[in-house]
């Protein structure tokens, strides 16, 4: 009964890449130096997927998963026919629709209508099919008044969804679709995944790739995880999903060491008196003096460094450093000092910005009535946050040592960048410890296992 | 190869909804609409009247009169082989978005720009037939008859060049800018602008007109519209016609060869 919808065998794609000398390149000068045919010979190859062997059961739904160019719209490409595999064999068995690009064969200048006929055509219905479908594609697309006028008066919201309405009334064995549930407002979303769910229902094919990695958990039978060009993992979506969200986090977590080190070395780099300093735009990160607005959000280090910032680490709840933290897991800031005279005026302070340069919190010794007494020599200050509680995003770390008046003495500003991760998609700036309850006249079903404490 | 050229028949329909659009959305917005298909010619011919009537009048001879006429025979075809050469050069680069993101056979759009030009072709006809009417041009029948064969053989030629220059200016793209000056070239290489016994057959001009395969199709367009008498250059149009049915052939190999690098370089 279940037949094999798609079935990809040992399909490599490779594109080819010209070095440089070719982009100058000539008619004249090909027929000249007699290499014409050798110029079309690819200088360089590159594998956009490499070796992939999938097949998709009728019926079922395969989400692909994975990084920017990890080959997954090429994948998409192959099954579509769009362009053919260097080696393997591709099979699809069905009428396939391929949500690519929306509206890709559109004409600005003529009208919706007569866009819908012609891309119908394009992708494989006969005039009368989409005579007879075509009163429902305008009603999907919300574009009654609007269907008779030049699609280039449409706006690019508009112009989607007749495109995603046109496609998926091609009413496809197989269905692909890249990345194009973001054509509408929330209403719209929600009337293609009510399309798409409708479509597995009937037993049709769907691969669908994506970045909403909710939206695999939720509605995929199977997730594929591609990696290089490669197949990394195909299985349980939960699984799949959970290993690629691990990886991506190791990821990310030395993209930032990489940034901390090379923003921290800079700063450390400049001795405080150096005029150089001021030369360096592109590293405008030793000042030397407070910037004019202390809210500005820019980054950089300045003081006079009687006592100063040695270290900054980021330590998780196991105490080891690292730059990626859960939502709802602990987190310390681990500040190492070192004055080389005796002091006894000084605050220690935190600040934690968001990526748009918000102040989420901030505090120092002096807030909280720590009466400075001494500091001599190394010294180690640690602000532990027992449970993180912020939503998923990027956030940055100021860090600073000064007197009580707000003399500086070292001033770290949006140094050290730290991310959050978390399984929730809320928004905001900062997460309330909360729960949810209700009465027994509402009942909700939790079919998306949300849960920070995994 | 040929698998591909059947599958063109059931595409059919795209084609011709296609060409439908290139009409349509050609004078959409424009005043007077769908008449410039018939004015532009008109206005072509104005202006040769007043050229060759006025700034710079031609030797007179009764064969080629009136002169306007006998250039407007020669021009319509020629503005459907030039202007669908130069659209073609361009058509697989400009439609590169339908190439990359819809499964779509390429050559479609070579064809589709060939045909388009070709309605614009007839339109401009009726306006030529108008002024041979008003003229008392005697047409015999039997000529007449021989008209969709040169239309036919015209419209291979023409496809023919137009699926080898949008293959290949997709790896060459200066093929274009070369183009329109070698139409140019073309152009006063072909007896259009003059007849054709201008030069003794042979003479070495006279040579290298027979070579131009356009002279042959410029001289049996002149012989059925224009001059008196049988279509002596009948054989001369089914040789061509040969020709251009391999020539067709040869470009769409080239095509078909080139297919599959397309999605990646336009």
């Amino acid at each position: 009964m279940s037949r094999t919808a798609i079935e990809l065998t040992n399909v490599s794609k490779v594109y080819r890449r010209y070095a440089r000398r070719r982009q100058f390149a000539t008619l004249k000068s090909a027929l000249l130096s007699r290499s014409l045919v050798s110029d079309l010979k690819a200088d360089e190859t590159f594998p956009a997927v490499r070796n992939m062997t999938v097949s998709v059961q009728s019926g079922k739904t395969l989400g692909v998963i994975g990084r920017n160019g990890s080959g997954k719209s090429t994948l998409l490409k192959l099954v579509a026919g769009i362009t053919k595999p260097t080696t393997g064999a591709v099979k699809v068995n069905g009428r396939i629709s391929a949500l690519i690009e929306l509206g890709a064969g559109f004409h600005p200048e003529i009208s919706g209508r007569e866009n819908v006929f012609i891309n119908g055509i394009m992708l494989g219905l006969t005039k009368r099919e989409i005579g007879r479908r075509f009163d429902e594609i305008v009603e999907f697309a919300e574009l009654k008044d609007f269907i008779d006028a030049p699609v280039k008066t449409y706006s690019s919201g508009m112009y989607m969804r007749l495109g995603f309405a046109v496609a998926i009334h091609v009413d496809p064995e197989v269905l692909l679709v890249d990345e194009v549930l973001a054509v509408g407002d929330e209403g719209f979303t929600h009337k293609c995944l009510d399309k798409f769910a409708d479509f597995k229902r009937r037993g049709k094919t769907i691969l669908l790739v994506t970045h909403s990695l909710g939206l695999v958990e939720r509605f995929c039978d199977e997730a594929l995880w591609m990696d290089g060009g490669q197949k990394k993992a195909i299985g349980d979506p939960m699984r799949v999903v959970g290993a690629y969200v691990l990886d991506v986090g190791k990821a990310e977590e030395q993209q930032l060491a990489a940034h901390d080190a090379k923003a921290h070395e800079s700063a450390v780099s400049i001795s405080p008196d150096d005029p150089a300093s001021a030369a360096l735009p592109d590293h405008p990160v030793e000042t030397g003096e407070a910037p004019a607005d202390m809210f500005k959000a820019t980054e950089g280090r300045w003081g006079s460094r009687e006592i100063e910032i040695t270290d900054v680490e980021l330590l998780d709840g196991d105490g080891l450093p690292g730059h990626v933290f859960q939502s709802g897991q602990p987190m310390t800031v681990q500040i190492t000092l070192r004055s080389p005279l005796v002091m006894d005026d000084f605050v220690v302070g935190i600040g934690l910005f968001n990526a748009e340069g918000i102040c989420c919190y901030g505090t120092n010794t002096s807030i909280e009535q720590f009466r400075a007494v001494k500091i001599h020599g190394d010294a180690t200050a640690r602000f532990t946050i027992e449970s993180l509680d912020m939503v998923e995003g990027t956030y940055k770390l100021d860090v600073a040592v000064h007197k009580l008046d707000g003399y500086p003495f070292d001033y770290h500003r949006l140094l050290y960048t730290f991310r959050v991760k978390s399984r929730t998609k809320d928004v905001g700036i900062y997460r309330p410890a909360h729960q949810w309850e209700f009465s027994d006249a509402m009942v909700f079903s939790k079919d998306s296992v949300i849960d920070d404490a995994s | 190869m040929l698998r591909n050229l059947a599958a063109l028949v059931r595409y059919r329909g795209l084609i011709q909804s296609l060409v439908t659009r290139e009409l349509k959305a050609r004078y959409r917005g424009s005043f007077l609409g769908f008449f410039w298909s018939f004015i532009n010619p008109l206005l072509l011919l104005l202006v040769y009247s007043f050229v060759f009537s006025y700034v710079m009048p031609v030797a007179d001879d009764s064969r080629v009169k009136p002169f306007a006429l006998f250039m407007f025979c020669g021009i319509l075809p020629w503005t459907w082989f030039s202007s669908s050469l130069l659209e073609a050069s361009g058509v697989l680069i400009s439609g590169g978005n339908l190439i990359k993101k819809v499964l779509f056979p390429a050559e479609i759009l070579p064809i589709v720009t060939v045909l388009s030009n070709m309605i614009h072709f007839f339109f401009g006809l009726s306006i030529l037939a108008a002024f041979l009417i008003w003229h008392q041009r005697p047409i015999s029948l039997a000529e007449l008859a021989l008209f969709p064969l040169v239309v036919l053989v015209q419209l291979i030629l023409t496809a023919g060049f137009a699926l080898l220059l949008s293959a290949l200016t997709v790896h060459f793209r200066d093929l274009r800018d070369i183009l329109s000056n070698l139409l140019t070239f073309w152009f006063f290489a072909t007896p259009i602008i003059y007849p054709y016994f201008s030069f003794p057959a042979d003479s070495w001009q006279g040579q290298l007109l027979k070579l131009n395969p356009f002279t042959h199709l410029a001289i049996t367009y002149q012989e059925i519209l224009f001059f008196q008498g049988p279509v002596g250059h009948l054989k001369w149009l089914l040789v061509l016609g040969v020709i251009s049915i391999g020539f067709f052939f040869f470009s769409y190999f080239v095509f078909d060869r080139l297919r599959d690098t397309f999605a990646e370089e336009v």
